[in-house]
């Protein structure tokens, strides 16, 4: 029998207040996809970065080819074969794609590198401009990079955490193709992912954690993706229900010509974007990370300033230069990207966090005296309702799990009885039970004629939620479309579009 | 045989540990005077004596309490207007510079009104005070605002210039005509003075304000929305621009509370203990308070606390260079190694020491 390429035995991580791996087993055969798969939390990216020598295990043991090692460091897993793409690339922006190539190898010639460069983009199906700089490229464009960096290496086994997490479907086939040929020649993956339909189309053995521990050892193929979703969240899991849409031609929040430039250097200026929601509706802006949803949030809260054309009404009332808190009193709420620093102040408690956003619209200041005994039973009414897990109302905002926090943030924003709720990624990196609930209260704020803006990534999301889609690239935004007249395909086409002429790949789609 | 190799390691702590938060002043100050001690045996003189005379002798007399409340009074209002500011992370390293410019200011009317006994002086003198702080602390604002400039430079260099200008002022155009061209102004008038409050002691009423105040500004902290803003301003800016939290209001705001009470800090000094203006009218008060600031863990009242504790050093430094000979440059060690201890044991309010053993295998 041929040996284990990698083989973990009984690995064991504990961090201060968790165990982030208990006794993990783990098999890995030359030329294997093995899908590593897990919700968020589940201990995934501890067990990876032990592969790859950033951690150490406290117990159990590594084998490689069948022997005995230690992985002191990256250093040490490369010179071993293991190559990793991490989830958020490490590339110098203002650097070309052959300098960032460059800077993980030893110093060697440029040109000979150059030649090396193209001719394994070349083998492997992976386009790339050598000397084009890395902020002018697509999230797609980057991850290539990253993973020819790897392949220059000679890898035996390739990590690769949440691959597709940035990538339009059709980028995701390509990257598919590209995988299949690197097994074909001996090569073995680890992929990190939670997206069932592509593990089960491309990995060939899955292991399954949750809690830390390995619930399971499975062959895709021959799971259904709902089977897998149970084993990974060990409950039965509901899908986003269907609701009826209220009729009806109030406008909650219109949104005319915007344009409004990016405070970041190398962030993406929103462009002409013209959108509108109206009551017992929810509008859907799917899209890849970084193509101008932070900034249209922004623009939205108001909280970057004025715009540099266009205009935003909230209820009839123009709005385009008013400060954040105006706009909440209009009865717009909001709930961004960043849970931790942006909308809520980690070590400040949930009492104070409730506060932060509801303070002026719930009337808990008076003469500029902040009226806590109310905060403190309105922060209590926001656990009860929405199911927060927390040590109590004075926890610090840190000490709550991503879905919680998520629960909360989104109860605080709800509980304010808003006629309008824009929210950006509402369940990224939360847990399938806390999603499904943020989706119930989102669904029920909408049925009782509220509207809502949902910025989101996760296409699965935006068909199972809203009414209307529209498609975020470049900062430019496509005509949103009924949910029910349009395809993933056509939502992937315009996700990846890089001209003005987004309508027309959606009117043809 | 595997090798067992104990080691002492740092870990984070999953909350902030709140009783080593007042715990580690208390263990710098202790360790102050450990260390203090030993100095003191290296000088040749005995730890003992010289410690008493700096810790408890400026403790054990009426006028040596007076002394330490009349020293203190500067340095907890500086500390606590600094602890605002520090707070909402805004580092105004040059409240020196704008305790001169309150002194030189908040004088003005008793030198150009020299034979006033208008007691509507002292209020307006007060009130000039505080201006002239806040005008020499809107300069870094105004830089920090318009092109975010660092204000912990701008601040600090504009020290300099206030100490020149208040030379320039006392040994040329506000010179005492009738002081024998020593530098310094006139006497201030009786009316341009603070009163004391006990006859035969120096403390005074500007030593009340300095106590009261940090108890009105911790109730602002804890209590209004202000102080609310400042918090969050501090701990996580961008959370604050979400909740509408003007960055710029924060920056204004804050540097000139720092610089309204350092100059009210300096027009007080000026208008009590020295009743004129001298080249040197601040024995290092606004950059002392910074200390007084983080000894007193950004807390208003404790900075009320902070700034008696390192009154009591310069007291006593002045006890121990008359009766031990002790050099003046003591006090200015003892306030850095409080400060130097202090910053060590922060770090243990965020991590614990834990013991942990790596087992290597023998080879």
């Amino acid at each position: 029998m041929i040996p284990a390429l990698l083989e973990l035995r009984g690995i064991q991580k504990i961090f201060p207040g968790c165990i982030a791996n208990d006794d993990i087993d783990l098999t890995i055969a030359p030329g294997e996809i093995h899908a590593l798969l897990g919700e968020n939390g589940a201990g995934k990216s501890t067990l990876v970065k032990m592969i790859y020598g950033v951690l150490r295990p406290d117990q159990g043991e590594i084998l490689w080819r069948g022997e005995s090692i230690q992985i002191d460091n990256p250093a040490s897993a490369r010179a071993l074969g293991i190559g990793m793409v991490f989830q958020h690339f490490s590339l110098f922006e203002s650097m070309t794609t052959l300098e960032n190539v460059a800077l993980a190898l030893p110093a060697q010639n440029l040109d000979l590198l150059r030649v090396q460069l193209e001719k394994t983009a070349n083998e492997y199906g992976l386009k790339l401009h050598p000397d084009r700089y890395v902020y002018d490229l697509s999230m797609g464009e980057r991850q290539r990079i990253e993973i020819v960096r790897c392949l220059l290496q000679d890898p035996k086994l390739l990590i690769l955490d949440e691959p597709t997490s940035v990538l339009t479907p059709q980028e995701s086939d390509v990257l598919f193709e590209t995988l299949r040929k690197l097994v074909a020649e001996g090569r073995s993956i680890l992929y990190i992912s939670h997206k069932l339909e592509e593990v089960r189309a491309l990995c060939g053995q899955a292991t399954i954690l949750r809690g830390g521990k390995r619930v399971d050892n499975c062959v895709p193929v021959e799971e259904t993706a709902q089977s897998l979703a149970e084993k990974m969240i060990g409950r039965r899991v509901e899908p986003i229900q269907d609701r009826e849409t209220p009729m009806s031609t109030q406008k909650r929040l219109v949104v005319s010509n915007l344009s409004k430039r990016s405070d970041e250097l190398h962030g993406t200026d929103i462009q002409d974007v013209t959108f509108t929601v109206h009551a017992g509706e929810i509008l859907g802006i799917a899209g890849i990370a970084g193509n101008g949803q932070t900034e249209l949030m922004a623009a939205l809260t108001g909280e970057t300033g004025p715009p540099q054309s266009g205009s935003i009404e909230i209820e009839n009332q123009d709005a385009t230069a008013m400060a954040p808190m105006d706009r909440r009193q209009l009865g717009a709420v909001f709930v961004p990207e960043e849970r931790i620093g942006q909308a809520a102040v980690s070590n400040l408690s949930l009492i104070q966090n409730s506060f932060l956003t509801s303070g002026k619209r719930m009337g808990f200041i008076s003469a500029g005296i902040i009226d806590w005994s109310a905060v403190d039973a309105y922060t209590g009414h926001i656990l009860d309702r929405f199911d927060v897990r927390a040590t109590g109302r004075d926890a610090l905002a840190s000490s709550l799990s991503g879905g919680n926090l998520q629960k909360f943030i989104v109860g605080r924003e709800i509980l304010q009885t808003p006629q309008l709720i824009v929210v950006s990624q509402p369940t990224w990196g939360v847990d399938a039970g806390a999603a499904a609930a943020i989706h119930e209260q989102i669904q029920g704020l909408v049925a009782n004629g509220a509207a809502a803006l949902v910025i989101s990534q996760d296409l699965d999301e935006i068909f199972g939620l809203c009414d209307q889609i529209a498609v975020i690239s470049q900062g430019n935004l496509s005509t949103p479309r009924p949910a029910a007249e349009i395809t993933t395909e056509a939502v992937g086409l315009l996700m990846g579009a890089s001209n003005h002429a987004s309508g027309d790949a959606l009117a043809n789609a | 045989m595997p090798l067992e190799m104990p080691l002492l390691t740092l870990e984070a702590r999953a909350t902030p540990s709140a009783s080593a938060a007042w715990l580690s002043p208390l263990l710098a100050l202790t360790l102050t005077a450990i260390t203090g001690a030993a100095i003191f045996l290296v000088m040749g003189k005995s730890p003992g004596i010289a410690l008493y005379i700096y810790f408890i002798e400026p403790l054990t007399s009426w006028s040596g309490l007076s002394e330490v409340l009349v020293k203190a009074g500067p340095l907890i209002l500086i500390g606590v207007g600094l602890s605002i500011g520090f707070r909402a992370g805004i580092w105004n390293i040059g409240a020196e510079g704008q305790f001169i410019a309150g002194a030189l200011l908040g004088s003005a009317p008793a030198i150009f009104f020299y034979e006033s006994a208008n007691p509507l002086i002292l209020p307006l003198m007060m009130l000039l005070g505080i201006l002239g702080g806040m005008g020499w602390a809107a300069i870094p604002a105004v830089l920090k605002t318009r092109f975010n400039a660092n204000e912990i430079l701008v601040s600090l260099m504009l020290v300099y210039v206030a100490e020149l200008l208040l030379i320039h002022l006392v040994q040329g155009p506000w010179r005492n005509p009738q002081g024998w061209g020593f530098p310094g102004t006139r006497m201030f008038p009786d009316a341009a003075l603070l009163p004391v409050l006990f006859s035969g002691y120096r403390i005074h009423l500007g030593t009340i304000i300095a106590i009261v105040l940090p108890l009105l500004v911790w109730f602002a902290l804890a209590k209004t929305q202000f102080g609310f803003q400042i918090k969050v301003f501090g701990s996580a800016p961008l959370a604050a621009r979400h909740a509408g939290i003007g960055e710029k209001r924060m920056i204004w705001v804050t540097l000139m509370i720092g610089g309204g009470l350092a100059g009210l800090a300096g027009v007080i000094e000026a208008s009590s203990t020295i009743g004129q203006l001298v080249p040197k009218i601040s024995p290092g008060y606004g950059f002392t308070a910074i200390i007084v600031a983080f000894l007193g863990r950004l807390h208003p009242v404790g900075a009320l606390l902070a700034g008696i504790a390192i009154a009591v050093t310069y007291i006593g430094g002045e006890g121990a260079q008359i009766s031990a000979g002790l050099p003046k440059a003591v006090t200015g060690l003892f306030q850095g190694i409080i400060l130097f201890y202090l910053l060590a044991f922060d770090l243990l309010t965020r991590y614990r020491l834990t013991r942990i053993t790596i087992s290597k295998s023998a080879t």
